[in-house]
């Protein structure tokens, strides 16, 4: 008697996620099969073109290599920034540990967009971290280095980069500090107790111990940041678009549905096999948001 | 009680800690201190991103650019119907997920994880063309269906792990005390889940007062706050951007404050 009732509170949540996500979803395999069936709309016929996943990988190639690139780079440099801070959020908060916590999440509070735009005032040729540069006279080191791009911050790798970094921050830090909390402060102790050196205690205590928080940080970060359309569009040049802006470009501007679906199958295809080998080091279970 | 070394922090490790956090809040906080900066700027031409001078004038009226206010009032109404359909729809597949374990309950988790391991951008291609497909116009009610979708996942996923965090033999107990279900659930249940139904609808508010790739699919004519957003980076961008993006930081400052959960001692 009492076996329906879970099905009547799932059903309308299933009703969404099949509907609005799961049916759709499937149907872009067909969709990718087809062609449009003039160059003015989006109504296509299925044609069994697999011809078109070729094509997409011949032409996009590049654009995925480096989309997966810029992701890559920001969640390591992001991962830099982030572990020690959620150690020291962690180990020297003390009883500031949730303010701390606010202050990680409150800049996400303020519009992405509107934070790209000010990022485009920081690194603008008038703005004044190209300023520093030229007052300190280090345009042509950095130049070389590859940071800067003609004297230029803006409109550049650097800045997507740097852009994508700030944004996944947060998505980093957070599950870490969730990780880090759940270490019993006795194991540490323990440790110490037996004269570990501290460095020994990182490596053997709170490292393997962080590892949980460390695999849901990287696929809250690194999948977002893989397909971003913001910081690319507001501070990259049109040489450092991303995928999901050639996909958005095909499937509005162009009317090629097919070949926008084929792309984003694509990029699905090489993300679940990201998330995959993530879930599998940190389980399902750990999935969830602070 | 004496604390570990790794906790004492003098020393080399201590000070790259404290710098590496530092630098970390830095970049955090760089743009949204020049967002407020440059509300009190006063721009010369039609993008406000070059600084000229300090005036107040942008506060005067914050509301007076009416593209601007009518977006940012269509995402109010949006994010708030999205997150209130989306933590309803999560609300009960957590109870239904946490409560009653049916058959396929590994499935069904399986299935709300997934749209978490998808780029927005996917979702997005495959809302329009789903709407497309079954030529529902699209606008305000599509960008709602897609919305919910959107904080659907996290709303059921943050609750569930929010009911699971509190024992199920308070509600029994409330029960064995002659309490119908219903309202065992009311007084026991509801109160319990109340700081995690709060912490679902900032969520799912804010994801999708601030989404822009679903919305630049699925909103036909419709302009939300970070559509309007987008083309103004390509026509003007005026300091009354700033102001209003300042007043919504002091708004959800405020939020965060009250949902922050508070230690005791």
């Amino acid at each position: 008697m009492r076996r329906w009732w879970p099905w009547a509170l799932l059903a309308p949540g299933l009703l969404w996620l099949v509907g609005l996500y799961l049916l759709p979803l499937l149907g872009l395999v067909p969709l990718s099969l087809s062609e449009p069936v003039s160059r003015f709309g989006l109504e296509t016929v299925f044609r069994g073109r697999l011809v078109t996943y070729l094509e997409v990988l011949q032409t996009y190639g590049p654009i995925l290599l480096r989309s997966f690139t810029f992701a890559l780079v920001a969640t390591a440099l992001g991962l830099l920034l982030a572990y020690p801070l959620a150690c020291a959020i962690r180990f020297r908060g003390g009883r500031w540990q949730p303010l701390l916590i606010g202050l990680v999440v409150l800049p996400s509070l303020t519009s992405y967009l509107v934070r790209a735009i000010a990022w485009t005032s920081l690194l603008g040729d008038e703005g004044p971290l190209i300023g520093l540069v030229g007052a300190l006279r280090l345009a042509p080191a950095l130049n070389a280095l590859g940071v800067l791009h003609d004297g230029r911050l803006l409109n550049t790798p650097t800045a997507v980069v740097l852009g994508l970094t700030t944004n996944l921050l947060p998505f980093l830090v957070l599950p870490l500090v969730v990780a880090l909390q759940r270490i019993e402060p006795t194991l540490l102790e323990a440790a110490a107790d037996l004269h570990a050196p501290p460095l020994r205690i990182f490596l053997l205590v709170v490292w393997p111990l962080s590892r949980p928080g460390l695999a849901s940080g990287l696929l809250l970060s690194l999948i977002p940041a893989a397909g971003d359309v913001v910081n690319p569009l507001f501070l990259g040049g049109p040489n450092d678009r991303m995928i999901a802006n050639t996909i958005e470009n095909l499937l509005l501007v162009q009317l090629q549905a097919p070949r926008a679906a084929a792309l984003t199958l694509v990029l699905m295809a090489l993300v679940s096999l990201l998330a995959w080998l993530q879930l599998r080091a940190g389980g399902v279970e750990r999935l969830t948001l602070p | 009680m004496k604390p570990a070394p790794i906790t004492a922090g003098r020393g080399l490790a201590g000070l790259l800690l404290n710098g590496i956090s530092l630098l970390a809040f830095a970049l955090l906080y760089a743009p949204v201190v020049v967002m407020v900066l440059f509300s009190f700027n006063a721009p010369r031409g039609r993008f406000n991103l070059v600084w000229q001078g300090f005036t107040l004038e942008n506060w005067r009226q914050p509301l007076r650019d009416e593209a601007l206010s009518q977006a940012f009032l269509t995402s109010l109404a949006l994010a708030l119907a999205a997150a209130l359909l989306a933590v309803l729809l999560g609300a009960l597949m957590a109870l239904a997920l946490a409560r009653a374990r049916p058959r396929g309950a590994h499935g069904i988790e399986l299935l709300l994880v997934l749209p978490l391991t998808n780029p927005e951008i996917v979702l997005a291609m495959a809302l329009f063309q789903l709407f497309v497909g079954v030529n529902l116009p699209r606008g305000p009610l599509t960008l709602l269906l897609s919305h919910s979708l959107l904080c659907l996942s996290y709303a059921a996923l943050t609750l569930k792990a929010r009911l699971a965090g509190f024992d199920p033999s308070l509600e029994l107990a409330a029960q064995d005390l002659g309490a119908p279900p219903l309202a065992a659930f009311v007084r026991v249940t509801l109160p319990l889940l109340a700081p995690g139904l709060l912490a679902a609808t900032l969520l799912s508010f804010s994801l999708s007062f601030d989404d822009y790739v679903i919305s630049s699919f699925t909103a036909g004519e419709t302009v939300t706050l970070p559509l309007y957003l987008a083309g103004a980076f390509q026509r003007e961008i005026s300091p009354r951007i700033q102001v209003l993006s300042t007043l919504v930081l002091l708004v959800s400052a405020a939020l965060l404050l009250l949902a922050t959960p508070r230690r005791q001692g």
